[in-house]
């Protein structure tokens, strides 16, 4: 495999845009990301889009009509939540192969207001299994994942709401967050709940939005760069047996081994990080994937978030940018919005919530059920 | 072509997993699944191959339930219109050594504890819905036993 270099990187604020199609949303962050490379559409030998729920809908391709459509292979990914990284990586693997030396990946998504029980119906039945047999929508299986976690380790429902507490604060300092408010504990802990243990501010909103990145090979970056990011390591796994799923769908494994495979691949450990973008769907999730990322040892999650270890200017800062939790999920661009952010910070352009001196930071998502994504990218 | 003239009304599973006899209620529906005799791995419902090693052979339908206990659960707030809210949303662990999704009676949702964790349960069924033929649905519950 060859080095590969982040030349560009763009996401729009993502929020809602109800006068927009999900094309030109896409377009704007490719558009951006040209920008920000100093190259424009011809440069690019591939395009990987990622979208879910337009996934039938040729989105890689519209969105090559609407910036230049250059005839070049144009790939269409969908991969649950982590859609966008996926779309990144196989951008990745087509300059690291050596097939293509620039790629350009790009996620977009618009879910409008379809709240968090979207995609939860029964099909053409006139009844449906969700809450009749258990839950299998996100809301509950996230409390599940924290209740586990509290029973494991006896971890506590203040610790999780702290992690609510935490990413909206940090979002203050990031205007491309779709909610910027101060949400102090006891507001966590009041609002309406939505599957115990997490209330409202402990689930991400879902909404619109895109992200794009341009990827080259070392040789073809020089041209365009004298400051480009690495990709140390982009790694993908799936979910493997584990005797419990998908009646519960195991978040954890998975992370687990995609970490110790991206540590392994980029040459570095957990404490060589300056900063980590994870995949906070719910306040409950961020706990779980301190542990699974290694960044503290098993059951030390609630403290860790009780110790402050995670916040900017802490040992570890954790979602910087604010997390899902306020910047919002837009399935398909939440993906490369996680790089982005990261490439940012290592460039020292993140503004009020840079992370100083960040030199390697990783970006972690998760789909069900279910596929992980870590990247590890460096200065 | 025949048309059919008095169709009888029948009990439906909610899911497939769930087997509901001709002579249901009085007797009872019980939840069934597949074990590898390979490897041991139990699945509800049918299989292709076990999930597991992958072995297409040795695959033995069994029936599961109706014991088991809570391993996690969610209260669950805000859901589909219609739908008694907050319910518990559990992972059951039924003593055969498989794992099902659902809601437990006979816990006070307001109240989550960990003394919930471990708690024994025991599964029935009930008519839930209707369908489009005027057939029963039939699901799975549970309660504390």
């Amino acid at each position: 495999m060859r080095d590969v270099a982040i030349v560009g990187a763009n996401m729009i604020k993502f929020g809602r845009y109800p006068d927009k199609d999900v094309v030109r949303l896409g377009s704007e962050a490719v558009l951006g990301a040209l920008k920000d490379a100093g190259c424009t559409i011809q440069d690019i030998e591939v395009l990987v889009s990622g979208n879910l729920y337009q996934s039938n809908a040729g989105v890689g391709q519209r969105i090559m009509k609407e910036v230049g459509a250059t005839g070049i292979p144009v790939v269409n990914v969908a991969n649950a939540c982590a859609t966008g990284s996926t779309a990144f990586r196989e951008a990745w693997l087509s300059v690291a192969s050596g097939a293509y030396d620039t790629a350009l990946a790009v996620g977009s998504e618009q879910m409008g207001k379809m709240g968090l029980l979207g995609g939860g119906g029964g099909g053409d039945r006139a009844y449906s299994t969700e809450g009749v047999m258990g839950t299998g929508l996100m809301p509950g299986v996230f409390g599940q994942a924290g209740v586990e976690h509290m029973r494991k380790y006896g971890t506590t429902q203040e610790q999780f709401a702290k992690v609510a507490v935490k990413n909206h604060h940090h979002s203050l300092g990031n205007p491309y967050a779709q909610y910027q408010m101060e949400t102090p504990l006891e507001d966590v802990l009041n609002a309406r709940p939505v599957a115990w243990p997490n209330t409202l501010y402990m689930c991400c909103p879902t909404g619109d939005g895109a992200a794009a990145a341009i990827l080259m090979s070392a040789e073809k970056a020089k041209q365009f760069t004298t400051k480009p990011i690495w990709v140390a390591a982009s790694v993908l796994t799936s979910d493997p047996y584990s005797e419990r799923n998908p009646t519960m769908f195991d978040i954890n494994t998975l992370t687990r081994n995609a970490s110790k495979e991206a540590y392994e691949k980029a040459g570095i450990g957990p404490e060589d990080l300056s900063q980590v973008e994870l995949h906070d769907c719910f306040a409950t999730a961020e706990l779980l994937h301190y542990e699974n990322l290694q960044l503290c040892g098993e059951g030390e999650a609630g403290r860790m978030i009780d110790e402050g270890a995670t916040k900017i200017g802490g040992k570890i800062p954790v979602n910087a940018s604010g997390g899902l939790l306020s910047k919002g999920h837009p399935l398909g661009a939440t993906g490369v919005a996680n790089i982005v952010e990261i490439v940012w910070h290592l460039r020292g352009e993140a503004g009020a919530r840079q992370v100083e001196g960040s030199k390697v930071g990783l970006a972690h998502v998760i789909g069900l059920g279910s596929a992980c994504t870590i990247n590890i990218l460096k200065k | 072509m025949t048309t059919e003239t008095a169709t009888e009304k029948q009990n439906k599973p909610l899911l497939d997993f769930i087997r509901v006899p001709e002579k249901y209620p009085a007797e009872d529906a019980y939840l069934w699944g597949t074990v590898c005799s390979a490897c041991g791995a139990k699945f509800l419902g049918d299989r292709v191959a076990c999930g597991k090693c992958g072995k297409t052979e040795g695959l033995k339908e069994v029936k599961f339930g109706p014991h088991g206990e809570i391993y996690v659960f969610a209260v669950v707030y805000q859901a589909t219109p219609g739908l008694e809210t907050p319910y518990v949303g559990a992972i059951i662990d039924l003593d055969d050594g498989v794992s099902v999704r659902g809601n437990v009676y006979g816990l006070d949702p307001t109240k989550p504890e960990p003394s919930w964790f471990g708690k024994r349960v025991k599964m029935y069924t009930e008519k839930v819905a209707t369908d489009k033929e005027g057939n029963d649905v039939i699901a799975a519950k549970f309660k504390v036993a």
